[in-house]
């Protein structure tokens, strides 16, 4: 089983050995809605932490997506373009958006653990 | 409800909020030498007849481009607009209409949206086309602005046969951004070769077609050049009638076609309202600026139409969206729609051999003035022409005596002395045997 980290921006994180999988939690999608498109960046890309990697659209408002760790993306979710969906019905499996080959494990380790990630969205809403 | 106006006490208020001392110290940003000093002398108050009588001799100084020989084009072509047109886009349901924010109330102004932008892509040969933009120079930028999104590059090239004022708008709208807008000396002929200038930074090159001088060019290899490379072409058209009797830009490669609509349906209107067509292909339509109008059914399997892809407009997506246009020239459109619909497929492309044919009776007539050599080898409805002395004189001459001749080249290139003695002319289905007959008189008393 691999570690999972959480954002403030609702980006969810799999480490696997040096490889992150990146999706949008399920609270994420609950607020979006009815996912309709994701642009998704090209396999080879570099992102530091922060930067924007993808959009999700929804139908009622567009998202950025930021990478929540640095490093180059190595796949990206084939499925996604056919069915976006899958955002809304499986988030946290099916859904994810990205993989990232991390350069700093020190920034994962930053991020919000499952506990944490809840009580923070608990406090939102 | 009553008008109360505000009161010196409530103007000092706000004016001390803000810490100015006076209303005209908010003009302070403005340059002194732009701003007014007193007002304009006009009368305060005169009689409706006196108004009437005043503006009527006024309109008389100027001469209309349908009230004598006119070869004016450069962008702007006077044909003629079927009466259907007029009397139907002023049906108050259409002339009163602003874009819809509000859109799915507004059930025929998103049909005739949707039917406007089949048009459109349909004749451009492209995929999918929007609900219009400002003009044809403003869809230029945009395009622009398009192709580096779509490729995350920087750089444009411009064709030297692109018309100079879409170049300028394009420049202008770019200035800020970090682009690097390229402009090509004026080509003539289609010799230049933009090939040579594409770089790993390239975002897009963009040529017209026909060219401001009115020259034609195959645009595969340069297609294939860009696509090579991983810039976008965008093939820029002024005169959309070219489209009747020209290939499609979108079969020659072309991967953002924008252009000027005002040819079908819409008056010269002294330059504006004009009519900005934009198309693309479908692998970019998150990226195209502008209103988008699609067809789609209710919950009661009925058709009915939406705006959709609004997600990348700036009411949903902010400063994130793909252009800061969230309207269209609706009635410009409508106008454009309805010519169309009344030309149908067959009769648009009669319409360009009309054009086309009284261009070239024209060209052979003038080839018989000794003094003046035709530049073109290859033409629409349009075609530049060399005299032995400055054109703009001659224009001016020729004015005088009440014949439009044309646009002097040196008009759309200032300060590029190599342009002084070319004219460009165009024609239309309008250009009778006696508007030619006239020019070529004219000229011939003017050259010596």
């Amino acid at each position: 089983m691999s570690d999972v980290k959480f954002t403030e921006e609702h980006e969810w994180v799999a480490l696997d050995g040096d490889i992150g999988t990146v999706g949008i939690t399920d609270y994420a999608q609950d607020q979006l809605g009815d996912v309709v498109y994701v642009e998704l960046p090209a396999v080879g890309a570099e992102f530091t932490k922060g930067e924007q990697a993808a959009v999700v659209e929804s139908v009622k408002a567009a998202s950025e997506i930021y990478a929540p760790v640095s490093g180059a993306v190595v796949e990206v979710n084939p499925a996604l373009s056919d069915n976006p969906a899958l955002v809304n019905e499986s988030a946290m499996t099916d859904g994810w958006f990205f993989k990232l080959r991390i350069q700093e494990p020190s920034e994962f380790d930053e991020l919000m653990d499952e506990t944490a990630y809840a009580t923070f969205v608990e406090d939102l809403d | 409800m009553r008008y109360l106006p505000l009161t010196e006490t409530d103007r000092a208020a706000m004016l001390n909020a803000i810490g100015v001392s006076s209303i005209d110290d908010l003009f302070d940003d403005v340059p002194e030498s732009a701003r007014l000093e007193r007002l304009i002398d006009l009368p305060l108050h005169a009689g409706e007849m006196e108004v009437e009588r005043d503006l009527a001799a006024m309109a008389s100084r100027n001469t209309a481009a349908g009230s004598v020989p006119s070869f004016l084009g450069a962008g702007a072509y006077r044909h003629h607009i079927p009466a259907t047109v007029d009397h139907l886009i002023q049906r108050s349901e259409f002339l009163t209409s602003y874009t819809p924010y509000q859109p799915e109330v507004s059930q025929g102004t998103l049909q005739y949206l949707f039917e406007f932008q089949t048009q459109v892509a349909t004749i451009t040969g492209m995929d999918v086309a929007n609900a219009s933009m400002y003009d044809g120079a403003t869809s230029c930028a945009e395009a622009v602005l398009m192709a580096c999104r779509v490729t995350k590059r920087h750089g444009a090239i411009l064709s030297g046969g692109l018309h100079p004022h879409y170049s300028d708008v394009t420049r202008t709208m770019t200035r800020f951004g970090g682009f690097d807008v390229q402009v090509q000396p004026p080509d003539l002929n289609g010799d230049e070769t933009l090939e040579s200038s594409i770089a790993g930074t390239t975002a897009c090159v963009v040529v017209q077609y026909p060219s401001c001088f009115g020259h034609i060019s195959d645009l595969r290899p340069l297609a294939a050049a860009c696509h090579q490379a991983g810039a976008l072409l965008i093939v820029v058209v002024t005169e959309i009638v070219a489209l009747g009797a020209l290939t499609a830009p979108g079969d020659l490669g072309a991967d953002i076609v924008v252009g000027e609509g005002q040819s079908l349906g819409n008056a010269l209107n002294f330059g504006g309202p004009y009519l900005g067509l934009f198309a693309a292909r479908n692998e970019h339509v998150r990226q195209m600026p502008g209103r988008l109008c699609g067809e789609t059914t209710d919950v009661e399997g009925r058709r009915g139409y939406v705006l959709t892809l609004s997600t990348r407009e700036q009411h949903i997506r902010r400063e994130k969206a793909t252009s800061n246009i969230c309207t269209n020239s609706g009635l410009c459109a409508l106008a454009f729609c309805i010519h169309l619909s009344l030309l149908g497929g067959e009769g648009f492309a009669r319409l360009a051999k009309l054009n086309h044919g009284n261009a070239v009776l024209l060209a052979e007539q003038l080839s018989d003035i000794p003094a003046v050599e035709i530049v073109n080898d290859t033409f629409f409805n349009e075609f530049t022409v060399r005299l032995p002395q400055p054109a703009a004189a001659v224009v001016r001459a020729l004015a005088a005596k009440k014949i439009l001749a044309g646009v002097p080249v040196s008009r759309l290139f200032p300060g590029v002395a190599s342009v002084d003695n070319l004219l460009l002319v165009a024609t239309t289905e309008c250009t009778v045997q006696g508007s030619r007959d006239a020019l070529v008189a004219g000229l011939r008393g003017e050259l010596q």
